[in-house]
């Protein structure tokens, strides 16, 4: 009776709510990073970019020369000043680089390797509102973004709920159960200070197994079984508590949840992440301890494939990862560095009619579905046909786990029929969502430009 | 290919902006990527890598599919001719194909110069890639009409069709209408004589390039679905022909078993959608037997399948993407709905014969409404869902 009991009990707490996806698409590419974590050069200048926070307008608030802290502000949101954005490491501001019309494209600061950081109060955090002021002003609130519109949160909305998704499933991605390992307590911190703005959602994998995720205090789990994308917030949103007008959520990611924990056991701001080095043109594929802001170069040193290929480095994973030029950074939200072949060099002969069996492909008109489930790919930038009006049926659908029409809604988006998208469910969505679909697409439709653009003329038109 | 790659690579200046063949730019994009497939690599902020899918290979696959029942179809109008002819134990395999080939080809090639013809100026006009979308209406036009439709009447449909029927929507992808179907519904509309008419229209007639027989001038031949509308109670051809394909009718409709080969390989690269092909038999299949069943037809559930071009239909129209329901509940009932029409237009409309163009065609039109019905679904659970 006592063995009984044990297992029920057992059940009880292992059970979290299970949520089985049967669409989707794993992606099996070759250069998965090794469950083995290296030191890289630290990098002699560091930047923080005000893209990587979509939909925030920056007022850069130091000038080139200001020593600054790690903590320290760079800039903050033009519209929410008590929103900052800051510095990962101390140091002398290098650069405000500039673009087109003034457009801040980066704030760069020269590391003094002296590593000073700002200590924060975190005793005081006590409810909700005092939780949101520690995190705006240690800037970690920055990390946090918003549905509807998948953009920086607005720290005076109150949320309906903070999703975290413990995993990404993406090909390549970050294995955050490894990267867990040793950080548990800072991540419940996290999670339970999350837990005091908001009721807390936090989606775990099927395949995680570490007591950390599945039995995370303060949160409600749910556990997702199938293909990517169950990982992606969006579709745990969509299954667990799906967002009507009017309603925002807020999500973060997992690994700024260890962000939290950490400032609030030290009371400083350490914005070190455990990056996945992936990709089919890197040697050793393994973990790296970088901070954000890091210069991709210094991540890569001597660990590239020696090709006289071109080849295209990504900051996040190929799926939803952005192109990075050689001297680029490592974006704020990334959690992979990839390096894929670019094949603007490699030319195909009579592609519509070649077998071409070392490509991948989810139609059976190519051999990929004959091959063992296990066969890594190597797969490089090119888009392999020309862009089309949408000329197949549900092949978005297919790999778009929502209670959502994508195809159509991607119509009403490129039509521009605002009524209509919200009807079909944009404030669900979130560029990351569709890039499966845009992968599969053999209209090869730019469907997560569309879908940006989309939820950007929405929020202007909202405003 | 090496030296084909530097080839294009010498020339393509000359169609670049500036170039003096600019204006050829599209026929040029249209060849470089016939030849090699794009390396365009994706921009900042799409994905960073894509399946090797695209249209071009879907529409070839297609094309492919295509092939047998053409073969077939070649063969069958040299077979029609000797039959007719009465002179089929002088006649070999080899003459009966080519006589079939050099009556087919002028077709064939009149509708992919016209078809490409306005796709390629079309492309070079609104400088966008060529749609390989009339690779596949191109060869499905010559396949849907009778042997002996005059080449004028074909350009004429073809670009009627192409131009009214694609290109004023916006080209492949945003068509209501199949457009191999608007070109045989124009061609039945506009000179009736020449599609069904005096029934002397589906058997080529005159020997070419001493290949074939000349037919006697009082001789005619309707297809099976043609002696029923007439009146006839029993079909003058046995079932084996019926389903080999030996009988007279559309070029490429009449062989049951050609199609299942070109079916056979729509699913299984999953091109075509096995659900509208499905419904679309179950449909036609059900609606026959009633109407047999209630003695309005005297064809059963199994020859309103096998004749006429239910199967090709079917096969290779019904299941345009484009022009089809486009939600996975709304294509069930899409196609259970174009067999219902088919075989409802052939047993009470004595004036068509043959009801599947016209069931395909008014099926085009009403699957967004299908769709519709679907899609609000999704948006008015959404409604429910919202508090404000």
């Amino acid at each position: 009776m006592r063995g009984f009991s044990k297992i029920s009990f057992n059940h009880c707490y292992y059970m979290a709510n299970v949520i089985k996806l049967r669409k989707g698409l794993d992606v099996n590419l070759k250069g998965k990073a090794s469950l083995e974590t290296v030191a890289v050069k630290a990098s002699e200048k560091y930047a923080l970019l005000p893209d990587s926070f979509t939909g925030m307008k920056p007022k850069v608030v130091v000038k080139e020369g200001d020593a600054v802290k790690a903590g320290d502000a760079l800039f903050v949101d033009k519209l929410h000043p008590e929103v900052k954005f800051v510095s990962p490491v101390s140091g002398t501001v290098a650069l405000i680089e500039r673009g087109d019309r003034r457009k801040v494209l980066s704030v760069q600061v020269t590391a003094d390797g002296k590593n000073e950081a700002v200590t924060f109060d975190t005793k005081s955090v006590k409810d909700a509102q005092s939780a949101i002021a520690l995190l705006c002003e240690s800037g970690l609130f920055a990390f946090f973004r918003q549905r509807p519109y998948d953009v920086t949160a607005n720290p005076e909305d109150k949320p309906k709920a903070i999703f975290v998704s413990a995993f990404c499933d993406m090909p390549l991605a970050q294995d955050f159960e490894y990267v867990l390992q040793g950080q548990e307590a800072d991540f419940q911190e996290g999670l339970s200070l999350l837990a005091k703005i908001a009721k807390v959602h936090l989606g775990v994998s099927k395949k995680q197994k570490a007591q950390a995720l599945t039995a995370a205090k303060d949160v409600q789990v749910t556990i997702f079984d199938g293909p990517a994308p169950a990982g992606n917030v969006g579709v745990q949103i969509n299954h667990v508590d799906p967002i009507n007008k009017g309603e925002v959520v807020w999500t973060l990611g997992a690994e700024e949840v260890i962000f939290i924990g950490r400032l609030l056991r030290t009371g400083k701001v350490d914005l070190t992440r455990t990056v996945a080095v992936a990709g089919s043109e890197v040697k050793t594929p393994r973990y790296a301890k970088v901070l954000v802001g890091a210069q991709i170069a210094d991540i890569l040193a001597g660990n590239l494939v020696e090709s006289e290929k071109h080849q295209r480095w990504i900051s996040g994973n190929p799926m939803t990862g952005i192109k990075v030029k050689q001297t680029g950074w490592l974006g704020a939200h990334h959690t992979e560095v990839t390096v894929i072949p670019e094949g603007d060099d490699t030319y195909e002969m009579l592609g519509w009619i070649a077998p071409r069996c070392k490509e991948f492909s989810t139609s059976r008109s190519y051999f990929s579905w004959l091959r063992p489930k296990k066969t890594e790919y190597t797969l490089d930038a090119r888009i392999k046909g020309g862009e089309r009006h949408m000329i197949m049926s549900g092949e978005y659908d297919r790999v778009f786990p929502m209670d959502i029409y994508a195809g159509y809604l991607v119509k009403a988006i490129i039509a521009g029929d605002i009524d209509r998208q919200e009807a079909l469910g944009i404030y669900e969505v979130a560029p990351e969502d569709f890039a499966l679909a845009e992968f599969v697409d053999s209209s090869k439709l730019e469907l997560q430009r569309i879908v940006r653009q989309g939820l950007d003329i929405l929020r202007k038109e909202n405003a | 290919m090496n030296s084909l790659r530097k080839y294009f690579d010498k020339i393509k200046p000359n169609f670049e902006e500036g170039g003096k063949l600019h204006a050829f730019r599209s026929l040029y994009d249209g060849f470089e990527t016939f030849a090699f497939v794009p390396n365009t690599t994706s921009g900042v902020g799409s994905v960073n890598v894509h399946d090797a899918i695209d249209s071009k290979r879907i529409m070839s696959l297609v094309v492919i599919a295509l092939v047998p029942a053409l073969l077939f179809g070649m063969y069958n109008v040299g077979y029609q001719n000797a039959l007719a002819a009465g002179q089929l134990e002088n006649a070999t395999f080899w003459g009966m194909f080519f006589f079939g080939f050099l009556a087919v080809l002028p077709k064939l090639i009149v509708s992919y110069v016209v078809g490409l013809g306005i796709e390629f100026t079309v492309a070079q006009w609104k400088n966008e890639e060529i749609q390989e979308g009339f690779l596949v209406s191109g060869i499905i036009i010559p396949m849907i009409v009778p042997v002996n439709t005059p080449l004028w009447m074909l350009a004429i449909a073809v670009a009627f069709s192409v131009i009214f029927a694609k290109e004023i929507f916006g080209g492949t992808g945003m068509n209501i209408l199949n457009v191999a179907l608007v070109t045989r519904a124009f061609l039945f509309f506009s000179y009736p004589s020449s599609m069904t008419g005096d029934d002397t229209v589906w058997v080529a007639q005159n020997a070419i390039c001493g290949l074939g027989f000349n037919v006697p001038d009082t001789f005619s031949a309707a297809t099976p679905l043609g002696e029923i509308a007439a009146g006839a109670t029993a079909l003058s051809t046995s079932m084996f022909d019926q389903v080999v394909g030996l009988i007279p009718g559309s070029i490429g409709e009449t062989s049951v078993i050609a199609i299942a080969l070109g079916a056979c390989l729509l699913l299984l690269t999953g091109v075509a959608s096995w659900k509208i092909m499905l419904s679309v038999f179950v449909g036609g299949g059900l609606t026959g037997w009633f109407y047999n069943a209630l003695g309005l037809s005297p064809l059963d559930a199994c020859q309103h399948i096998v004749l006429g071009g239910f199967c090709f239909g079917a096969v290779f129209m019904a299941t345009d993407p484009v022009t089809s329901a486009r939600t996975e509940g709304g294509k069930w009932i899409y196609g259970f709905l174009i067999g219902f029409v088919a075989v409802t237009v052939r047993v009470l409309n004595p004036g068509y014969p043959e009801g599947m163009m016209l069931a395909i065609l008014l099926m085009n039109v009403f699957a967004p409404l299908i769709d519709y019905g679907f899609v609000n679904a999704n948006i008015s659970k959404r409604a429910k869902r919202a508090k404000i």
